[in-house]
């Protein structure tokens, strides 16, 4: 499977580890991410307001840029892939609102006259977690069960709501814990698993979401859990680089590392560490990875 | 043979101009004695950027005033300035990443991707591609297109974000040549010829030549690649 890939802003940044992860463990598996060329911002929040449709010109170039492979016959797949959770569902609520509203699309078909060829709305917006399900967890090939490994697979919002783009239902989704299972770990029913890590309060308003990342942590090792996947970048951000400051502050604060999907996934595998960007995780996860010492390249 | 004349709008007023001449040729023809909006007149400086609509269209277009040939029934009005926020800094203590450009160009990030920047653009530059390098930290991409930037303005006056385009692409490069790009040791051993004094002789020569040597001299040189 050859498969156009939306990276977004953060896979550049902060979430290289994510990044690198998911594109080692997609190779290993026998899909391809193909960068699409010339990708912008996908718009970061999906805008609200009904009638301001300049914010959702940012998707539709993207979309584009994933009709224009598909014509040069550069790609196996009509759909756009994101790792990001804000990506994905930026680009999922807009895809949807120009599928649903040709009066819409034609308007900002007609804003990029000259520009670019109209985007004709027939991509669609996919995460990798769902392409891991339809592909089959149980035949992804594990060379290195993560036996007894505990965790609890953090959601947060934006890969389910609104239902309308969730990628699993938004009151109990499983996905992501068939996947957990799937790599020989043991998944951990919780019920912080989506609530809100404060998102973007982590500007401004830190010590709010050192609050809010605290009960998220506390409920994941109240219920067993010794390590916390994401697909979110801002989720683990907050998770992770927060955690750290807390821990840094109090000596007493016990922490807990926080991992993307890809990563313990790229493990589960068996790629080499040096595919996996573990350096790049704020709580050293050395310690609970030890105990599978299977990991190519570890010291 | 009489010279064939076409009709044009300048700042709104009716003027008949020599077909062929260039947005600044008419200006002048048409009487007007440019004092700003006008520079090199070779479409290096930038100093003449310049916004037209051409007959039967739609578009507004933008333009440098000196290469821009006027057509039968154009509409031009010259910026000559864009009063822009210029932030200050000391490139010595900057780091050559995103956040830089959150400290100093906060509303980079309001870019929503409407391409009009590249639309404005007299050098035909990618301007959104470049502004979206910045957001996502590729300051390589940046620095690579925005390099024949020349700095007129227009993607600023056009930007519905108010991002000033040309400031950020100006500073990726800074950052990107001071920081980022490999170093080039021919660049030093070339310093060091200057200052051993190496080309002061033709310099000398070159100081004594009127302007018809110059510029004989300037056409007539070889760039040699290696």
């Amino acid at each position: 499977m050859k498969i156009p890939y939306f990276p977004g802003c953060t896979m550049k940044t902060t979430a290289k580890n994510f990044e690198m992860s998911a594109i080692a463990s997609a190779k290993k598996i026998g899909i391809e991410f193909v960068e699409i060329p010339r990708w912008n911002c996908c718009g970061v929040v999906s805008s609200l307001t009904s009638d301001d449709l300049m914010k959702h010109l940012a998707p539709v170039r993207n979309f584009l840029r994933v009709q224009e492979m598909n014509k040069a016959e550069a790609v196996s797949e009509n759909r756009l892939l994101t790792l990001c959770s804000m990506c994905y569902n930026t680009l999922s609520l807009t895809n949807n609102r120009m599928k649903e509203n040709a009066d819409e699309l034609q308007k900002i078909n007609d804003f990029m006259h000259r520009e670019d060829e109209n985007y004709a709305g027939s991509v669609d917006v996919v995460h990798f977690l769902s392409i891991l399900d339809e592909w089959g967890f149980d035949k992804l090939k594990i060379e290195n069960p993560l036996k007894n490994l505990k965790v609890a697979s953090y959601y947060g919002c934006m890969l389910l709501r609104p239902k309308e783009v969730g990628i699993d239902d938004p009151e109990a989704p499983q996905i992501m814990e068939k996947l957990v299972t799937a790599m020989g770990a043991e998944s951990v029913e919780w019920d912080a698993k989506s609530r809100c890590c404060g998102s973007y309060h982590t500007v401004k308003n830190i010590d709010l979401v050192k609050k809010l990342v605290s009960g998220i942590i506390n409920d994941a090792r109240e219920n067993g859990a010794e390590a916390i996947i994401t697909s979110c970048p801002l989720c683990a951000f907050n998770l992770d680089v927060r955690q750290k400051e807390m821990a840094v502050k109090n000596s007493d604060f016990q922490t807990m590392p926080i991992f993307y999907f890809t990563q313990l996934l790229g493990i589960a595998l068996g790629l080499e560490k040096s595919d996996l960007g573990l350096e790049f995780n704020a709580i050293n996860p050395n310690e609970i990875l030890k105990k599978y010492e299977k990991i190519k390249g570890a010291k | 043979m009489e010279k064939k004349m076409v009709t044009v709008y300048l700042s709104g007023e009716l003027f008949k101009v020599p077909e062929g001449s260039t947005i600044i040729m008419a200006l002048e023809y048409a009487g007007f004695q440019l004092k700003r909006g006008v520079g090199c007149r070779e479409g290096y400086c930038g100093a003449c950027a310049t916004v037209y609509r051409e007959k039967g269209d739609y578009k507004l277009k933008g333009g440098l005033g000196c290469q821009t040939v006027v057509t039968e029934g154009m509409a031009i009005t010259q910026i000559p300035f864009v009063p822009a926020e210029k932030p200050l800094y000391e490139l010595e203590t900057l780091t050559p990443d995103v956040g830089t450009f959150t400290n100093l160009f906060p509303s980079v990030f309001r870019c929503v991707a409407c391409n009009t920047c590249t639309k404005a653009c007299p050098q035909d530059i990618q301007v959104m591609d470049y502004i979206q390098s910045i957001i996502r930290g590729d300051l390589e991409s940046a620095a690579n297109i925005s390099f024949d930037c020349i700095r007129c303005g227009l993607c600023a006056m056009r930007c519905p974000a108010e991002i000033v385009q040309y400031d950020n692409g100006i500073l990726a490069r800074r950052l990107y040549g001071k920081y980022l790009a490999k170093k080039s040791p021919e660049l030093d051993n070339r310093v060091e010829e200057v200052k051993n004094g190496k080309y002061d002789a033709d310099i000398e020569k070159l100081n004594k030549m009127d302007r018809d040597e110059l510029s004989k001299v300037y056409y007539d040189r070889e760039i040699k690649i290696t």
